[in-house]
Protein backbone atom coordinates (compact mmCIF):
# COMPACT_ATOMS: atom_id res chain seq x y z
CA UNK A 1 0.00 0.00 0.00
CA UNK A 2 1.14 3.35 -1.08
CA UNK A 3 -0.29 6.18 1.21
CA UNK A 4 -0.14 9.82 -0.74
CA UNK A 5 -0.67 12.88 2.18
CA UNK A 6 -1.40 16.27 0.63
CA UNK A 7 1.97 16.50 -1.48
CA UNK A 8 3.12 20.03 -3.11
CA UNK A 9 4.99 20.36 -6.03
CA UNK A 10 6.12 23.63 -8.18
CA UNK A 11 8.57 24.33 -10.41
CA UNK A 12 10.26 27.73 -10.11
CA UNK A 13 6.29 29.95 -9.66
CA UNK A 14 4.30 27.59 -11.79
CA UNK A 15 2.54 25.21 -8.87
CA UNK A 16 2.21 21.49 -10.39
CA UNK A 17 0.57 19.65 -7.79
CA UNK A 18 -1.37 21.15 -5.35
CA UNK A 19 -1.86 19.06 -2.59
CA UNK A 20 -2.95 15.72 -3.47
CA UNK A 21 -3.95 12.65 -1.14
CA UNK A 22 -4.54 9.53 -2.34
CA UNK A 23 -4.67 5.41 -1.54
CA UNK A 24 -3.11 3.13 -3.33
CA UNK A 25 -4.16 -0.18 -2.13
CA UNK A 26 -1.86 -4.02 -2.80
CA UNK A 27 -3.06 -6.04 -5.37
CA UNK A 28 -5.63 -3.50 -7.33
CA UNK A 29 -4.69 -1.22 -11.03
CA UNK A 30 -4.85 2.22 -9.19
CA UNK A 31 -5.40 4.39 -12.08
CA UNK A 32 -4.65 8.28 -12.43
CA UNK A 33 -6.57 10.06 -14.74
CA UNK A 34 -6.41 14.00 -16.27
CA UNK A 35 -5.90 16.22 -19.04
CA UNK A 36 -2.25 16.51 -20.86
CA UNK A 37 -0.42 18.57 -19.06
CA UNK A 38 -2.69 17.98 -15.58
CA UNK A 39 0.76 16.66 -13.70
CA UNK A 40 0.17 12.98 -13.85
CA UNK A 41 3.84 12.30 -14.38
CA UNK A 42 5.06 15.21 -11.81
CA UNK A 43 2.98 12.90 -9.76
CA UNK A 44 4.24 9.59 -10.19
CA UNK A 45 7.76 11.27 -10.59
CA UNK A 46 7.39 12.38 -7.04
CA UNK A 47 5.90 9.12 -5.66
CA UNK A 48 8.96 7.41 -6.71
CA UNK A 49 11.28 10.44 -5.26
CA UNK A 50 12.21 11.68 -8.64
CA UNK A 51 11.28 15.00 -7.85
CA UNK A 52 11.34 16.11 -4.18
CA UNK A 53 8.17 17.17 -2.97
CA UNK A 54 7.72 20.79 -1.63
CA UNK A 55 5.71 19.38 1.10
CA UNK A 56 3.29 16.81 2.00
CA UNK A 57 4.10 12.58 2.57
CA UNK A 58 4.33 9.68 0.84
CA UNK A 59 4.38 6.29 2.53
CA UNK A 60 5.26 2.85 1.48
CA UNK A 61 3.32 0.71 3.70
CA UNK A 62 4.27 2.42 6.53
CA UNK A 63 8.78 3.53 5.61
CA UNK A 64 8.02 7.18 4.74
CA UNK A 65 10.36 8.54 1.78
CA UNK A 66 11.27 11.50 2.95
CA UNK A 67 12.79 10.21 6.21
CA UNK A 68 15.14 7.63 3.72
CA UNK A 69 18.53 7.75 3.32
CA UNK A 70 20.43 7.07 0.48
CA UNK A 71 20.75 3.08 1.28
CA UNK A 72 17.33 3.12 2.46
CA UNK A 73 16.17 4.36 -0.67
CA UNK A 74 17.96 2.27 -2.83
CA UNK A 75 16.94 -0.51 -1.19
CA UNK A 76 12.77 0.85 -1.78
CA UNK A 77 13.66 0.94 -5.21
CA UNK A 78 14.81 -2.28 -5.58
CA UNK A 79 11.33 -3.70 -4.56
CA UNK A 80 9.92 -0.80 -7.61
CA UNK A 81 9.42 -1.38 -11.65
CA UNK A 82 8.60 1.92 -13.49
CA UNK A 83 8.00 1.95 -17.16
CA UNK A 84 8.30 6.07 -18.07
CA UNK A 85 6.13 7.62 -20.28
CA UNK A 86 9.30 8.03 -22.95
CA UNK A 87 10.29 4.44 -22.20
CA UNK A 88 14.04 5.50 -21.41
CA UNK A 89 15.32 2.14 -22.64
CA UNK A 90 19.07 2.08 -22.45
CA UNK A 91 19.76 2.80 -25.90
CA UNK A 92 23.05 1.58 -26.07
CA UNK A 93 22.16 -2.18 -24.72
CA UNK A 94 20.32 -4.84 -26.69
CA UNK A 95 16.75 -5.53 -25.71
CA UNK A 96 17.81 -8.42 -23.62
CA UNK A 97 20.34 -6.79 -21.83
CA UNK A 98 17.95 -4.19 -21.34
CA UNK A 99 15.47 -6.65 -19.41
CA UNK A 100 18.21 -8.57 -17.43
CA UNK A 101 20.01 -5.14 -16.42
CA UNK A 102 18.23 -6.01 -12.85
CA UNK A 103 18.69 -9.48 -12.39
CA UNK A 104 22.59 -8.34 -12.85
CA UNK A 105 22.99 -5.74 -10.61
CA UNK A 106 20.85 -6.83 -7.82
CA UNK A 107 20.13 -10.52 -8.35
CA UNK A 108 22.40 -13.83 -7.58
CA UNK A 109 21.04 -15.88 -11.15
CA UNK A 110 23.52 -17.80 -12.81
CA UNK A 111 23.43 -16.54 -16.42
CA UNK A 112 20.99 -19.03 -18.12
CA UNK A 113 18.38 -18.29 -15.58
CA UNK A 114 18.48 -14.57 -16.16
CA UNK A 115 18.19 -15.15 -19.80
CA UNK A 116 14.77 -17.47 -18.97
CA UNK A 117 13.72 -15.17 -16.85
CA UNK A 118 14.38 -12.46 -19.67
CA UNK A 119 12.51 -14.33 -22.08
CA UNK A 120 9.54 -15.21 -19.79
CA UNK A 121 8.85 -11.45 -19.83
CA UNK A 122 8.79 -10.88 -22.88
CA UNK A 123 6.74 -13.33 -24.21
CA UNK A 124 4.33 -11.88 -21.38
CA UNK A 125 4.25 -8.98 -23.50
CA UNK A 126 4.07 -10.42 -26.51
CA UNK A 127 7.20 -9.80 -27.89
CA UNK A 128 9.31 -13.07 -29.56
CA UNK A 129 12.32 -13.21 -31.55
CA UNK A 130 14.07 -9.17 -30.49
CA UNK A 131 16.58 -10.17 -27.95
CA UNK A 132 19.63 -9.14 -30.04
CA UNK A 133 17.91 -5.97 -31.56
CA UNK A 134 18.63 -3.11 -30.35
CA UNK A 135 15.69 -0.23 -29.00
CA UNK A 136 16.15 2.05 -32.31
CA UNK A 137 15.78 -1.03 -33.74
CA UNK A 138 12.00 -1.69 -32.58
CA UNK A 139 8.94 0.20 -32.98
CA UNK A 140 8.03 2.83 -30.44
CA UNK A 141 4.68 0.54 -29.10
CA UNK A 142 7.42 -2.42 -29.34
CA UNK A 143 9.98 0.00 -27.31
CA UNK A 144 6.87 0.47 -24.75
CA UNK A 145 6.09 -3.53 -24.43
CA UNK A 146 10.34 -4.10 -23.73
CA UNK A 147 9.85 -0.84 -20.77
CA UNK A 148 7.10 -2.89 -19.25
CA UNK A 149 9.62 -6.15 -19.74
CA UNK A 150 12.11 -4.80 -18.38
CA UNK A 151 9.89 -3.31 -14.94
CA UNK A 152 8.22 -6.48 -14.19
CA UNK A 153 11.46 -8.60 -14.14
CA UNK A 154 12.25 -8.46 -10.60
CA UNK A 155 8.85 -9.05 -9.53
CA UNK A 156 8.12 -5.80 -8.21
CA UNK A 157 6.16 -5.12 -4.94
CA UNK A 158 5.52 -1.72 -6.58
CA UNK A 159 4.82 -0.97 -9.80
CA UNK A 160 4.35 2.22 -11.82
CA UNK A 161 3.73 2.99 -15.42
CA UNK A 162 3.26 6.25 -17.29
CA UNK A 163 0.82 5.73 -20.18
CA UNK A 164 1.75 2.33 -20.48
CA UNK A 165 -0.41 2.09 -23.64
CA UNK A 166 -0.36 5.23 -25.84
CA UNK A 167 1.29 4.53 -28.83
CA UNK A 168 -0.19 0.92 -28.89
CA UNK A 169 -2.96 0.02 -30.93
CA UNK A 170 -6.34 -0.93 -29.08
CA UNK A 171 -5.93 -4.46 -29.28
CA UNK A 172 -2.49 -4.49 -28.19
CA UNK A 173 -3.07 -1.86 -25.43
CA UNK A 174 -5.64 -4.15 -23.92
CA UNK A 175 -3.38 -6.90 -24.30
CA UNK A 176 -1.07 -5.07 -22.19
CA UNK A 177 -3.51 -3.54 -19.69
CA UNK A 178 -4.98 -7.25 -19.05
CA UNK A 179 -0.84 -8.18 -18.68
CA UNK A 180 -0.21 -5.70 -15.83
CA UNK A 181 -3.71 -6.24 -14.17
CA UNK A 182 -2.95 -9.94 -14.33
CA UNK A 183 0.52 -9.53 -12.49
CA UNK A 184 -1.21 -7.09 -10.24
CA UNK A 185 -3.26 -9.78 -8.80
CA UNK A 186 -0.87 -13.04 -9.17
CA UNK A 187 2.22 -11.47 -7.31
CA UNK A 188 -0.08 -8.96 -5.19
CA UNK A 189 1.50 -5.81 -6.02
CA UNK A 190 0.52 -2.52 -5.70
CA UNK A 191 0.09 -0.47 -9.35
CA UNK A 192 0.08 2.46 -10.09
CA UNK A 193 -1.01 3.68 -13.82
CA UNK A 194 -0.75 6.99 -15.25
CA UNK A 195 -3.21 6.56 -18.49
CA UNK A 196 -5.67 9.10 -20.49
CA UNK A 197 -6.83 6.06 -22.42
CA UNK A 198 -10.42 5.34 -21.68
CA UNK A 199 -10.43 1.82 -22.80
CA UNK A 200 -7.75 0.84 -19.54
CA UNK A 201 -10.35 3.20 -17.19
CA UNK A 202 -12.89 0.88 -18.19
CA UNK A 203 -11.11 -1.95 -18.30
CA UNK A 204 -8.82 -2.19 -15.35
CA UNK A 205 -10.28 0.98 -13.48
CA UNK A 206 -10.24 -0.87 -10.08
CA UNK A 207 -9.44 2.16 -8.13
CA UNK A 208 -9.12 5.97 -10.25
CA UNK A 209 -7.84 8.85 -9.38
CA UNK A 210 -9.00 12.07 -11.36
CA UNK A 211 -6.15 14.86 -11.23
CA UNK A 212 -7.26 18.46 -12.61
CA UNK A 213 -5.16 21.66 -12.13
CA UNK A 214 -3.16 19.94 -9.91
CA UNK A 215 -5.92 18.74 -7.31
CA UNK A 216 -7.79 15.57 -6.99
CA UNK A 217 -11.19 16.36 -8.17
CA UNK A 218 -12.24 13.25 -8.05
CA UNK A 219 -11.84 9.66 -6.53
CA UNK A 220 -13.54 6.29 -7.42
CA UNK A 221 -14.07 2.58 -9.72
CA UNK A 222 -15.05 2.50 -13.31
CA UNK A 223 -18.25 1.82 -12.49
CA UNK A 224 -18.65 4.55 -10.18
CA UNK A 225 -17.90 7.44 -13.25
CA UNK A 226 -20.88 5.78 -15.43
CA UNK A 227 -23.43 7.08 -12.91
CA UNK A 228 -21.10 9.83 -11.36
CA UNK A 229 -22.52 13.63 -11.14
CA UNK A 230 -19.12 14.76 -10.73
CA UNK A 231 -19.05 17.53 -13.28
CA UNK A 232 -15.75 17.62 -13.93
CA UNK A 233 -14.92 14.16 -14.24
CA UNK A 234 -17.80 13.88 -16.71
CA UNK A 235 -16.78 16.48 -18.50
CA UNK A 236 -13.46 15.06 -18.92
CA UNK A 237 -14.72 11.38 -19.75
CA UNK A 238 -17.15 12.42 -21.67
CA UNK A 239 -15.72 14.71 -23.74
CA UNK A 240 -16.91 13.22 -27.17
CA UNK A 241 -20.43 13.42 -28.49
CA UNK A 242 -20.76 10.07 -28.66
CA UNK A 243 -19.74 8.60 -25.50
CA UNK A 244 -21.98 11.41 -24.06
CA UNK A 245 -25.25 10.05 -26.08
CA UNK A 246 -24.44 6.30 -24.27
CA UNK A 247 -24.25 8.51 -20.67
CA UNK A 248 -27.43 9.68 -21.53
CA UNK A 249 -29.05 6.49 -22.15
CA UNK A 250 -28.03 4.86 -19.16
CA UNK B 1 25.46 36.77 -10.84
CA UNK B 2 28.36 34.85 -12.79
CA UNK B 3 30.75 34.38 -9.63
CA UNK B 4 27.56 33.04 -7.55
CA UNK B 5 26.87 30.91 -10.72
CA UNK B 6 30.52 29.63 -11.05
CA UNK B 7 30.44 28.85 -6.69
CA UNK B 8 27.51 26.55 -7.35
CA UNK B 9 28.73 25.33 -10.87
CA UNK B 10 32.07 24.06 -8.27
CA UNK B 11 29.88 22.80 -5.37
CA UNK B 12 27.51 20.45 -7.74
CA UNK B 13 30.75 19.18 -9.38
CA UNK B 14 31.96 17.81 -6.29
CA UNK B 15 29.16 16.54 -4.72
CA UNK B 16 28.61 14.51 -7.75
CA UNK B 17 32.35 13.37 -7.42
CA UNK B 18 30.64 12.07 -4.27
CA UNK B 19 28.35 10.21 -5.40
CA UNK B 20 30.28 9.03 -8.14
CA UNK B 21 33.00 7.46 -5.52
CA UNK B 22 30.54 5.45 -3.42
CA UNK B 23 30.17 1.26 -3.04
CA UNK B 24 29.34 -0.48 -6.36
CA UNK B 25 26.01 -2.22 -6.07
CA UNK B 26 27.51 -4.94 -8.29
CA UNK B 27 30.97 -5.39 -8.91
CA UNK B 28 30.65 -7.65 -11.92
CA UNK B 29 28.20 -5.16 -13.69
CA UNK B 30 30.67 -2.26 -12.88
CA UNK B 31 33.58 -4.53 -14.31
CA UNK B 32 31.98 -4.90 -17.37
CA UNK B 33 31.01 -0.97 -18.05
CA UNK B 34 35.14 -0.29 -17.44
CA UNK B 35 35.73 -3.27 -20.12
CA UNK B 36 33.40 -1.14 -22.35
CA UNK B 37 34.67 2.16 -21.56
CA UNK B 38 38.10 1.00 -21.74
CA UNK B 39 37.69 0.08 -25.32
CA UNK B 40 35.79 2.53 -26.15
CA UNK B 41 37.47 5.87 -24.78
CA UNK B 42 40.67 4.49 -24.41
CA UNK B 43 41.73 1.82 -26.89
CA UNK B 44 39.37 3.72 -29.67
CA UNK B 45 42.04 6.67 -29.01
CA UNK B 46 45.19 4.75 -29.83
CA UNK B 47 45.42 6.47 -33.81
CA UNK B 48 44.95 9.50 -33.11
CA UNK B 49 47.35 9.92 -30.87
CA UNK B 50 49.75 8.02 -32.86
CA UNK B 51 49.80 9.58 -35.67
CA UNK B 52 49.40 12.93 -34.15
CA UNK B 53 52.68 12.48 -31.75
CA UNK B 54 54.56 10.82 -34.90
CA UNK B 55 54.53 14.02 -36.92
CA UNK B 56 54.55 16.68 -34.71
CA UNK B 57 57.85 14.90 -33.16
CA UNK B 58 58.80 15.55 -36.67
CA UNK B 59 58.20 18.50 -36.87
CA UNK B 60 59.69 19.76 -33.19
CA UNK B 61 62.92 17.62 -34.52
CA UNK B 62 63.28 20.27 -38.05
CA UNK B 63 61.80 23.33 -36.59
CA UNK B 64 64.63 22.72 -33.89
CA UNK B 65 66.79 21.53 -36.51
CA UNK B 66 66.94 24.97 -38.18
CA UNK B 67 66.58 27.25 -35.28
CA UNK B 68 70.22 25.58 -33.86
CA UNK B 69 71.57 26.00 -36.97
CA UNK B 70 74.96 27.43 -35.22
CA UNK B 71 78.24 25.90 -36.02
CA UNK B 72 79.41 25.86 -32.26
CA UNK B 73 76.07 24.02 -31.06
CA UNK B 74 76.50 19.76 -31.81
CA UNK B 75 74.05 18.39 -33.59
CA UNK B 76 73.07 15.68 -31.14
CA UNK B 77 71.17 18.74 -28.87
CA UNK B 78 68.50 18.88 -31.37
CA UNK B 79 67.56 14.95 -30.31
CA UNK B 80 67.77 16.28 -26.71
CA UNK B 81 65.93 19.35 -27.44
CA UNK B 82 63.66 17.01 -29.33
CA UNK B 83 63.30 14.98 -26.54
CA UNK B 84 63.14 17.18 -23.64
CA UNK B 85 59.79 18.65 -25.10
CA UNK B 86 58.04 16.22 -26.36
CA UNK B 87 58.18 13.82 -22.53
CA UNK B 88 57.66 17.13 -21.02
CA UNK B 89 55.31 19.01 -22.47
CA UNK B 90 53.85 17.87 -25.90
CA UNK B 91 52.83 14.60 -24.80
CA UNK B 92 51.40 14.98 -21.58
CA UNK B 93 49.71 18.26 -21.99
CA UNK B 94 49.14 18.53 -25.59
CA UNK B 95 47.77 14.86 -26.39
CA UNK B 96 45.53 15.31 -22.79
CA UNK B 97 44.32 18.21 -25.04
CA UNK B 98 43.55 16.61 -27.80
CA UNK B 99 41.90 13.96 -25.78
CA UNK B 100 39.83 16.35 -23.47
CA UNK B 101 38.29 17.50 -26.94
CA UNK B 102 38.04 13.73 -28.52
CA UNK B 103 36.68 11.70 -25.17
CA UNK B 104 35.67 14.74 -22.98
CA UNK B 105 32.81 15.73 -25.86
CA UNK B 106 31.91 12.07 -26.07
CA UNK B 107 31.22 11.42 -22.11
CA UNK B 108 29.26 14.77 -22.27
CA UNK B 109 27.05 13.99 -24.93
CA UNK B 110 26.83 10.44 -24.23
CA UNK B 111 25.43 11.23 -20.21
CA UNK B 112 23.48 14.19 -21.59
CA UNK B 113 21.72 12.31 -24.04
CA UNK B 114 20.34 9.50 -21.47
CA UNK B 115 19.73 12.22 -19.19
CA UNK B 116 17.50 13.99 -21.58
CA UNK B 117 15.60 10.44 -22.52
CA UNK B 118 15.38 9.87 -18.83
CA UNK B 119 17.82 6.77 -18.95
CA UNK B 120 19.44 8.51 -15.86
CA UNK B 121 16.65 8.43 -14.18
CA UNK B 122 15.46 4.55 -14.90
CA UNK B 123 18.54 3.91 -13.45
CA UNK B 124 17.92 5.54 -10.05
CA UNK B 125 14.61 4.51 -9.93
CA UNK B 126 16.09 0.64 -10.36
CA UNK B 127 17.82 1.40 -7.32
CA UNK B 128 21.35 1.89 -8.53
CA UNK B 129 23.32 4.69 -8.69
CA UNK B 130 23.58 6.47 -11.60
CA UNK B 131 26.50 8.83 -10.90
CA UNK B 132 28.60 5.82 -9.55
CA UNK B 133 27.47 3.55 -12.54
CA UNK B 134 28.35 5.86 -14.76
CA UNK B 135 31.01 8.28 -13.78
CA UNK B 136 33.13 5.73 -11.95
CA UNK B 137 34.06 2.95 -14.20
CA UNK B 138 35.05 6.15 -17.12
CA UNK B 139 37.02 7.76 -14.98
CA UNK B 140 38.78 4.91 -13.66
CA UNK B 141 39.70 3.67 -16.95
CA UNK B 142 41.05 6.87 -18.26
CA UNK B 143 43.11 7.49 -15.71
CA UNK B 144 44.84 3.82 -15.80
CA UNK B 145 44.81 4.30 -19.86
CA UNK B 146 46.00 7.47 -20.81
CA UNK B 147 49.17 7.13 -19.15
CA UNK B 148 49.85 4.18 -21.39
CA UNK B 149 48.91 6.55 -24.47
CA UNK B 150 50.91 9.33 -23.15
CA UNK B 151 53.89 6.87 -23.35
CA UNK B 152 52.96 5.35 -27.20
CA UNK B 153 52.94 9.41 -27.86
CA UNK B 154 56.45 9.61 -26.53
CA UNK B 155 57.93 7.05 -27.89
CA UNK B 156 56.22 7.70 -31.29
CA UNK B 157 56.64 11.64 -30.98
CA UNK B 158 60.55 10.68 -30.42
CA UNK B 159 60.55 8.10 -33.62
CA UNK B 160 58.84 11.01 -35.80
CA UNK B 161 61.74 13.08 -34.79
CA UNK B 162 64.48 10.32 -35.53
CA UNK B 163 62.92 9.56 -38.96
CA UNK B 164 62.28 13.15 -40.04
CA UNK B 165 66.27 14.25 -39.44
CA UNK B 166 67.29 11.34 -40.62
CA UNK B 167 65.21 11.83 -44.04
CA UNK B 168 66.05 15.89 -44.21
CA UNK B 169 69.67 15.48 -43.22
CA UNK B 170 69.50 17.30 -40.46
CA UNK B 171 71.20 15.09 -38.07
CA UNK B 172 72.86 12.08 -38.35
CA UNK B 173 70.83 8.75 -36.91
CA UNK B 174 74.09 8.43 -34.74
CA UNK B 175 74.03 11.94 -33.57
CA UNK B 176 70.10 11.87 -32.84
CA UNK B 177 70.68 8.39 -30.92
CA UNK B 178 73.83 9.97 -28.98
CA UNK B 179 71.35 13.38 -28.29
CA UNK B 180 68.85 10.99 -26.92
CA UNK B 181 70.78 9.18 -24.48
CA UNK B 182 72.47 12.59 -23.22
CA UNK B 183 71.49 13.86 -20.00
CA UNK B 184 68.24 11.42 -19.66
CA UNK B 185 66.03 12.64 -16.57
CA UNK B 186 64.25 9.49 -15.78
CA UNK B 187 62.16 11.21 -13.28
CA UNK B 188 60.58 13.81 -15.97
CA UNK B 189 58.90 10.58 -17.53
CA UNK B 190 57.20 10.28 -13.97
CA UNK B 191 56.38 13.48 -13.56
CA UNK B 192 54.49 13.36 -17.13
CA UNK B 193 52.89 10.49 -16.32
CA UNK B 194 51.52 12.11 -12.75
CA UNK B 195 50.51 15.10 -15.09
CA UNK B 196 48.65 12.97 -17.65
CA UNK B 197 46.70 10.67 -15.00
CA UNK B 198 45.61 14.52 -13.28
CA UNK B 199 44.68 15.49 -16.75
CA UNK B 200 42.61 12.38 -17.04
CA UNK B 201 40.57 12.42 -13.98
CA UNK B 202 39.71 16.23 -14.88
CA UNK B 203 38.55 15.45 -18.18
CA UNK B 204 36.74 12.51 -16.92
CA UNK B 205 34.73 14.20 -13.93
CA UNK B 206 34.28 17.01 -15.33
CA UNK B 207 32.86 16.18 -18.76
CA UNK B 208 30.51 13.75 -17.24
CA UNK B 209 29.33 16.88 -14.60
CA UNK B 210 28.26 18.38 -17.87
CA UNK B 211 26.84 15.73 -19.44
CA UNK B 212 24.78 14.79 -16.48
CA UNK B 213 23.27 17.83 -15.39
CA UNK B 214 22.05 18.50 -19.10
CA UNK B 215 18.30 20.24 -18.63
CA UNK B 216 16.41 20.22 -21.77
CA UNK B 217 16.85 18.74 -25.23
CA UNK B 218 19.31 18.22 -28.05
CA UNK B 219 20.14 21.60 -28.34
CA UNK B 220 21.17 21.58 -24.76
CA UNK B 221 23.35 18.24 -25.09
CA UNK B 222 25.31 19.94 -28.28
CA UNK B 223 25.83 22.93 -25.48
CA UNK B 224 27.10 21.10 -22.45
CA UNK B 225 29.39 18.77 -24.38
CA UNK B 226 30.88 22.20 -25.88
CA UNK B 227 31.26 23.69 -22.70
CA UNK B 228 32.58 20.58 -21.09
CA UNK B 229 35.15 20.40 -23.79
CA UNK B 230 36.48 23.94 -23.21
CA UNK B 231 36.25 23.57 -19.49
CA UNK B 232 38.40 20.30 -19.28
CA UNK B 233 40.37 22.20 -21.07
CA UNK B 234 41.21 25.26 -19.48
CA UNK B 235 41.07 23.18 -16.14
CA UNK B 236 44.08 21.04 -17.27
CA UNK B 237 46.10 24.57 -18.38
CA UNK B 238 45.46 25.25 -15.03
CA UNK B 239 46.34 22.14 -13.40
CA UNK B 240 49.67 21.81 -15.57
CA UNK B 241 50.91 25.56 -14.27
CA UNK B 242 50.28 24.26 -10.65
CA UNK B 243 51.78 20.80 -10.96
CA UNK B 244 54.81 22.30 -12.46
CA UNK B 245 55.52 24.74 -9.95
CA UNK B 246 54.58 21.89 -7.26
CA UNK B 247 56.96 18.96 -8.91
CA UNK B 248 59.44 20.53 -11.16
CA UNK B 249 60.47 23.25 -8.05
N1 LIG C 1 11.06 19.20 -14.91
C1 LIG C 1 10.12 20.15 -15.06
N2 LIG C 1 10.44 21.44 -14.95
C2 LIG C 1 9.50 22.40 -15.09
N3 LIG C 1 8.20 22.17 -15.33
C3 LIG C 1 7.80 20.90 -15.44
C4 LIG C 1 8.73 19.82 -15.32
N4 LIG C 1 8.07 18.66 -15.48
C5 LIG C 1 6.78 19.01 -15.70
N5 LIG C 1 6.61 20.34 -15.68
C6 LIG C 1 5.33 21.06 -15.85
O1 LIG C 1 4.36 20.42 -15.05
C7 LIG C 1 3.13 20.34 -15.71
C8 LIG C 1 2.59 18.94 -15.68
O2 LIG C 1 3.40 18.12 -16.49
P1 LIG C 1 3.23 16.55 -16.57
O3 LIG C 1 4.32 16.04 -17.42
O4 LIG C 1 3.12 15.99 -15.21
O5 LIG C 1 1.83 16.40 -17.32
P2 LIG C 1 1.04 15.06 -17.65
O6 LIG C 1 -0.24 15.10 -16.91
O7 LIG C 1 1.90 13.89 -17.43
O8 LIG C 1 0.73 15.26 -19.19
P3 LIG C 1 0.73 14.17 -20.38
O9 LIG C 1 -0.56 13.44 -20.28
O10 LIG C 1 0.78 15.01 -21.60
O11 LIG C 1 1.90 13.30 -20.20
C9 LIG C 1 3.33 20.89 -17.11
O12 LIG C 1 2.78 22.19 -17.16
C10 LIG C 1 4.81 20.96 -17.27
O13 LIG C 1 5.16 22.10 -18.00
MG1 LIG D 1 2.83 12.56 -18.60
Amino acid sequence: MIEVREIHKSFGDQSVLKGISATFLQGKTNLVIGQSGSGKTVFLKSLVGLHEVDKGEIEYDGRKLAEMDDDAKKELRTEMGMVFQGNALFDSISIEDNVTFALGMFGKMPKDEMLDRANFCLKRVNLDGVNKKFPAELSGGMQKRVAIARAMVLNPKYLFCDEPNSGLDPKTAIVIDRLIQEITEEYNMTTVINTHDMNSVMEIGDQIIFIKEGRKAWEGSSEDILTSSNEAINDFVFSSALFRKIKAKL
Amino acid sequence: MIVKEAIHSVGSYFILLGKTFKKPESSKEYWKAFMRDLDYLGLNSVWIVAVISLFVGAIVTIQTAYNLDDPLIPDYYVALATRESIILEFSPTMISLILAGKVGSNIASTLGSMRVSEQIEALEVMGVNPASYLILPKTIALVLFNPILIIISMFLGIVGGYLAADYIGVVAPADFIQGLQLEFNSFYVAYALIKTMVFAFIIATISAYFGFYVKGGAVQVGINATKAVVTSSVAIIVANYILTQIILS
